[in-house]
């Protein structure tokens, strides 16, 4: 009961901060805007729906990749991290308040990306929507535990996406197969097993993290 | 020599020259590593090399 | 704690001494070089090209070993507060790279003449190695820009778990991926996998982990002794 209030207060604290100083979030819906407008003329003129459902992949994770480099930012700015550190609670709540918050923010991104996609290229399923909110736990939660050790680097912003591509692979197969296939259920089954794996992981090891 | 053997050994002279290219790295390192001690030699107090060392750790 | 430490410290020397280890890795790698030139038959399918598969698993099983090792060392360091295991897992992951950037070229080449591409996206263990290949060297640049210390340690040993886990996960996504190509059977080990073949490999699967082994000793030793060279300077100093 304890934990699920710490989560809930640190999370709380993120959202708070974001909705004074706004600064992700905007970002994060521009920059995805923008993708789709870039990949609009990558693309060859009529392009299948292989193609673009590759294309909303790579939006999504990059856009994801902007708000997980972000989402430690206020703690180094503002030298909080010590006293989040201190703080009377398990520091998996720290990962997973984080995550949650980041969830959110991405969420919300893209509550306006699929329907831009929807607009621009070609309809969203109800399999991508589902691939979606699997895949968007996977991102923010090995994201933000990722997020968590690149602050802790010198080179920081650098280092995330190198880290957080290679574990992002199997992610966007899962995600693309089931945004193309016909019955998703194996795709969708995956991502969740690679969701509950890694939150596993994520969860148990966040401790060595921050500690000293 | 066939293409087949022309590439069979091609592939046996990469896993050769990585293998030597690690050697070359780690004569590399024991260069500076030998530098490294010729500078502490130098730095250790006349009398005794041995000694310095332990009468050191002492203090500390 | 201290006395415990000191054990472990003795029982690590006394395991195998290092000219052993590298006389071993010489005999056995010139022999499994020998065996598969001039004992192995041509294969029936392949022909001669066939022989790369001999040093090119075992050499994959081999940087599979490594990152494993890597991961073990860094659950002791994470578990047993072990204080030698953060620089054994990291020497695992650097000889794991050495050996998956050769299962990386020797694999190319090997596509290149079954198949006459440099590079096939259909090849599952190829694509897994590469991605495990830039895992790994974010690992470097992980490690490489947090100031020595227990926090380094600490992140590279959470990293390198995080690339045990990542291995399966990321067979079963390539597995998973290729279901809209062809799938690609190629029988490495059908019917014609026996008498000298079969020497030949086990010959080259026992050889390349040695001298795998032995690098890795080689390089621990050089590790330690940079270290000890440098707690020295402080002492002096």
């Amino acid at each position: 009961m304890g934990y699920a209030r710490d989560v809930g207060a640190l999370a709380r604290k993120d959202l708070l901060l974001e909705l004074r100083a706004r600064d992700t979030l905007p970002a994060m819906l521009l920059f995805v805007g923008s993708v789709f407008v870039v990949f609009h003329f990558a693309l060859p003129g009529t392009s299948s729906r292989l193609a673009t459902a590759g294309l909303l992949w790579v939006a999504i994770l990059f856009t994801a990749l902007l708000g997980l480099g972000r989402a430690f930012v206020p703690e180094r700015e503002q030298r909080t991290f010590d006293g989040l550190v201190l703080a009377p609670c398990d520091r998996s709540a720290i990962w997973l308040a984080k995550s949650l918050a980041t969830l959110a923010f991405l969420v919300a991104a893209e509550l306006v990306a699929l329907p831009l996609y929807a607009l621009f290229f070609h309809s969203v399923g109800g399999a991508t929507v589902a691939a979606v909110a699997l895949a968007d736990l996977g991102i923010c939660g090995v994201g933000t535990f990722l997020g968590a050790m690149a602050v802790a680097t010198r080179a920081r912003d650098l280092i995330l996406p190198l880290l957080f591509l290679p574990l992002a692979m199997p992610i966007v197969v899962g995600a693309v197969g089931a945004t193309v296939v016909d019955s998703p259920g194996r795709y969708l089954g995956f991502l969740a097993l690679y969701d509950l794996l890694f939150a596993v992981i994520c969860w148990a090891s966040f401790e060595y993290v921050v500690a000293e | 020599m066939t293409t087949a053997e022309k590439y069979v050994t091609a592939a046996y002279c990469v896993v050769f020259a990585l293998v030597l290219a690690y050697v070359l790295i780690m004569a590399l390192k024991l260069q500076r590593l030998e530098r490294d001690v010729d500078e502490l030699a130098r730095r250790a107090p006349d009398e005794d090399a041995e000694d310095a060392p332990r009468e050191t750790a002492q203090v500390g | 704690m201290n006395r415990s430490a000191a054990t472990i410290q003795a029982v690590g020397r006394t395991r195998i001494s290092l000219p052993v280890l590298a006389g071993a890795s010489l005999v056995l790698v010139t022999t499994a070089l020998a065996f598969v030139f001039f004992v192995a038959p041509n294969d029936a399918d392949q022909g001669f090209s066939q022989r790369i598969f001999y040093f090119h698993v075992s050499i994959a099983i081999t940087a599979y070993g490594c990152f494993a090792g890597a991961a073990w060392k860094a659950l002791r360091h994470l578990w047993k507060r072990d204080p030698r295991a953060d620089l054994e897992s990291y020497v695992f992951v650097h000889q794991g790279v050495i050996f998956g950037t050769l299962v990386l070229l020797t694999g190319s080449i090997w596509a290149k003449i079954s198949w006459g591409h440099w590079w096939l996206w259909s090849e599952d263990q190829l694509v897994l190695f590469l991605v495990l290949f830039l895992f790994y060297c974010a690992y470097f640049m992980l490690r490489f820009s947090v100031d020595p210390g227990p926090q380094r340690a600490n992140l590279s040993a959470v990293y390198a778990l995080f690339g045990v886990v990542l291995i399966p996960v990321s067979f079963a996504a390539i597995r998973l991926s290729k279901q809209l190509i062809h799938p690609v059977v190629f029988t490495r080990d059908g019917p014609n996998f026996h008498g000298w073949i079969l020497v030949t490999y086990c010959l080259a699967q026992v050889a390349l982990p040695v001298l795998a082994y032995t690098l890795y000793r080689l390089e621990l030793s050089a590790k330690r002794l940079d270290g000890r060279l440098r707690d020295l300077r402080e002492v002096l100093a």
